[in-house]
């Protein structure tokens, strides 16, 4: 045991949970700091009078006021981008190839995790469950839907991409976006053709829809629901696994080396097609986990569920820098913020000619302006975190 | 085996080009498929012979005038004839010849000069809420919320402004096509994909949510009504005094109007051939071809790759703006929901499935699609309905059809025939079903390296 623990690199675990803690603080900070100039900027404007007629506040009082709710939600969304990121990311390193698929991986995800808890209630384990015991069944529907997608990443990968991997890439792309659409419409058969509606609703159990009070701001409660704290532990671990695993272990070493050169990993004696499978199932499972997640603090899923989240989140992987893992997780927590901010603020500060519904469009002009921008992303092309 | 079949095709081929054989095939074919749709206006094989009497007028070896004699009296008398009979035809071949010349100009951006653009409903988009708020009363209502109520008011501009829109389409999406072009030439490859990707979403999401703070396009609800173009008055009398006893009944004003969407969608369509074939062999388009190939090798031929690229975008959205005001017009009513992803991957699959690059390949491919969209799906979702009404049941499994879930509905199935249609094309042929005649040049008959016919990254 002792010499099991001893090889255990204590750095490679303290490092991302680090990079995580600055990149929440961070981004949070800086979007903070921004709404807060831009609060100042908005007093005496049409948007300040309504919001002193209508709730007695001014613009500032407001903003400040409901910024610790708005940050909640966004590092709370911003895992589950980034960890969906981390599966176009890692595919990106290896193959140099946008796995358009990853958002229909992500759905199947949802919806194994989703079915296997319907099944559990429907036969009554919920309910006698105890706290305990709601964890334990997450942890479940966690563990069946990272299989899922884990398994049918690898499954698309043998059939679609691996035939292409010497075409050039847009053909590659091409049948991609062929895979995501199939794999819309076999979801939603399978679903439908079980029970008649291709939709499915998470069961609600355990003390998952409860709100913790984090502290308490003169006769104002902050607090935080249970479940988006699940979703940032779960999240958080599985990123510090993913982590040790390519920058700690041997196969991690052979992850990387086929991402650097594929021929020449091979002479050394490396699985190359071995390699990238493997690649597929860590990226799928982590999209299917984030699939589950994302059931749990949403509740309601489609076929097309994967479609805006997958985007989002390949969003989040350009802008941190695609093929960089520490990238995607501050493209994904960046993003997160960004759409939290611009769905919580933009209706109150144009007075409603512009609501939350442009917090999707948001994402897209981000994507747009990094790809032609900074296509590097954020933070440019480390070569040695590639993977 | 394939030998043997080549062998035989071949000397088909050669038996029907001998002589004044093609005139009497062609001939026959087209007089046995109008007889056919004809005489049971429902049957889908009879339309299929009547699609393929139409296609022999262009690969059989007639002369010209012959060709160009039969192509008139088919697309400009028969079509029309049993429109009026059975107007789901003329609704077929409306939807393929809009298809069509949206798949051509998308082949111009991504056939001719290898740029991906999954965005590109965005500009058949634009044409259509061009016409969509400037043909409909919708400028009258710019500061009210969303409504669908009738109004009262007059329409904002006289109908026949269709006729100039066709071309302020054509304008206004070649800018848009030059603006999304601009900050793209920086871009290449997948990522170009996922910009255009984003570029059409945003357009569907300005539509969606452009109600408000002045209500421009009435967001989710669509605008309707959208205005025609003025019937003349005469021509419909004229028609029907000509064709009613052909037809079987009086032609109505809306039989009428689809019979003159359908042609001018004709003329649109003949248009953007002839455009598309004249920049194929002409400078600008081998100097596309050398981008698609090699952009360095290209620039170092004196190719202002920049230049040409935006060229690219511009002419194929231009495609696309005539024809979405033309569809505004034709439906009377736009939405945001028919301009999603989904339908820039359909025009995509018509592409790929025809041959990118190939004009004959790209029209085939649309043909195809549309027909299995909305006629061979349709019927398929009818057959299981009845199965669905029927006692009868799948022998050995014991199931009974009536308990089919009402889900399974074929026509809502369209993503998964194209994307298997996608995914198999690229793997087992990526130059499509009848690949451009350059292409095939480079490749050989067999084609070492299949992927290289698609667009290089």
């Amino acid at each position: 045991m002792g010499k099991f623990m001893g090889s255990i690199n204590v750095r490679q675990i303290l490092l991302p949970i680090g990079q995580m803690a600055i990149f929440v603080v961070g981004a949070g900070a800086v979007c903070s700091v921004v709404m807060l100039v831009l609060a100042m900027l908005f007093r005496g404007s049409g948007a300040d009078h309504l919001l002193q007629t209508t709730q007695g506040i001014g613009i500032l009082g407001y903003t400040i006021n409901s910024l610790p709710q708005v940050l909640i939600d966004g590092v709370t969304i911003g895992f589950v981008y980034a960890a969906i990121a981390l599966g176009y990311t890692m595919v990106y390193g290896v193959l140099q190839f946008i796995n358009f698929a990853h958002s229909e991986i992500f759905a199947i995800g949802a919806f194994c995790g989703v079915e296997a808890l319907i099944a559990l209630n429907g036969a009554g384990h919920l309910v006698r469950a105890g706290v305990i015991g709601a964890f334990a069944y997450l942890a479940l529907a966690l563990l069946i839907g990272m299989c899922a997608s884990g398994g049918m990443a690898m499954l698309v990968e043998r059939v679609a991409y691996r035939p292409l991997r010497s075409s050039p890439t847009l053909v590659a792309l091409i049948s991609a976006i062929g895979v995501s659409f199939a794999l819309q419409d076999v979801i939603r058969l399978a679903e439908s053709l079980t029970t008649g509606q291709f939709y499915r609703v998470m069961p609600t159990f355990g003390n998952f829809d409860e709100r913790l009070t984090l502290f308490k701001v003169g006769s104002k409660i902050i607090d935080i629901q249970v479940k988006s704290v699940v979703v940032i532990v779960a999240a958080v671990v599985m990123l510090v696994a993913l982590n040790y695993l390519v920058g700690a272990t041997k196969v991690g070493k052979a992850i990387r080396a086929v991402a650097q050169d594929k021929n020449t990993a091979a002479l050394m004696g490396i699985n190359v097609n071995f390699m990238i499978s493997l690649t597929f199932l860590v990226g799928g499972s982590l999209g299917g986990a984030a699939g589950v997640m994302y059931a749990l603090k949403f509740t309601r899923i489609d076929p097309f569920v994967g479609f805006m989240p997958g985007i989002k989140a390949f969003a989040a992987a350009v802008l941190g820098g695609i093929g960089n893992l520490t990238g995607a997780l501050l493209g994904g927590m960046v993003l997160g913020m960004i759409e939290s901010f611009a769905g919580a603020y933009l209706g109150t500060y144009t007075m409603g000619a512009f609501g939350a519904e442009y917090k999707d469009m948001v994402a897209f002009l981000i994507l747009i302006l990094v790809i032609v921008f900074r296509p590097n992303g954020l933070l440019g092309e480390q070569v040695s975190q590639k993977a | 085996m394939k030998e043997l079949i080549k062998k035989n095709i071949q000397s088909l081929m050669a038996f029907l080009n001998r002589g004044k054989n093609p005139y009497f095939v062609c001939c026959g074919l087209i007089i046995l498929g109008f007889a056919l749709v004809y005489g049971s206006p429902r049957s889908i094989p009879g339309f299929l012979v009547f699609l393929f009497a139409g296609s022999s007028i262009y690969w059989l070896n007639l002369n010209r005038a012959a060709q160009l004699a039969l192509a008139v009296i088919f697309a400009v008398v028969l079509v029309p004839i049993l429109g009026a009979r059975n107007v789901f035809y003329l609704e077929v071949i409306f939807q393929i010849a809009v298809f069509s010349a949206l798949a051509l100009g998308l082949n111009i951006v991504v056939g001719f000069s290898g740029l991906l653009n999954f965005g590109y409903m965005a500009f058949y988009a634009v044409g259509a809420y061009l016409w969509a708020f400037f043909g409909s009363q919708q400028p009258y209502l710019l500061h009210s919320t969303v409504t669908t109520k009738a109004l009262n008011t007059p329409f904002f501009l006289a109908p026949d402004y269709f006729y100039l829109f066709i071309f302020l389409g054509v304008i206004v999406a070649a800018i848009l096509g030059l603006i999304l072009g601009l900050p793209v030439l920086r871009v290449r490859g997948d990522y170009l994909a996922v910009i255009t990707l984003a570029f059409g979403e945003i357009v569907r999401q300005l539509a969606n949510n452009l109600d408000k703070p002045l209500n421009f396009t009435n967001g989710p609800q669509g605008i309707t009504p959208i205005q025609r173009p003025t019937m003349p008055e005469g021509i419909l009398k004229l028609f029907n005094h000509i064709i009613q006893p052909v037809v079987g009944h009086r032609v109505t004003d809306n039989q009428a109007y689809n019979i003159l969407f359908y042609l001018i969608a004709l003329l649109v369509v003949i248009a953007v051939i002839v455009i598309t074939y004249r920049l194929d062999d002409s400078k600008v388009g081998r100097a596309w071809t050398a981008i698609r190939e090699d952009e360095l090798s290209a620039g170092a031929m004196g190719i202002n790759a920049n230049k040409l690229k935006l060229g690219a975008f511009a002419v194929g959205a231009s495609f696309a703006g005539a024809m979405g005001v033309l569809f505004a017009a034709s439906r009377t009513f736009v939405s945001p929901e028919t301009f999603t992803f989904l339908q820039s991957v359909g025009v995509l699959t018509m592409v790929i499935l025809g041959g990118i690059g190939s004009i004959t390949g790209v029209i085939v491919g649309a043909t195809v699609v549309t027909l299995l969209n909305i006629q061979v799906l349709q019927s398929f979702s009818l057959y299981l309905s009845q199965l669905r009404q029927s006692e009868s049941v799948i022998p050995i499994i014991g199931f009974h059809w009536k308990n089919l879930s009402n889900q399974l509905d074929p026509t809502k199935y369209q993503r998964l025939i194209f994307g298997v249609v996608l995914v198999l094309m690229m793997i087992y042929r990526p130059t499509g079903l009848l690949p451009a005649a350059r292409r095939k040049r480079e490749l050989g008959e067999d084609g070492g390296d299949a992927g290289k016919g698609a667009e290089n990254a």
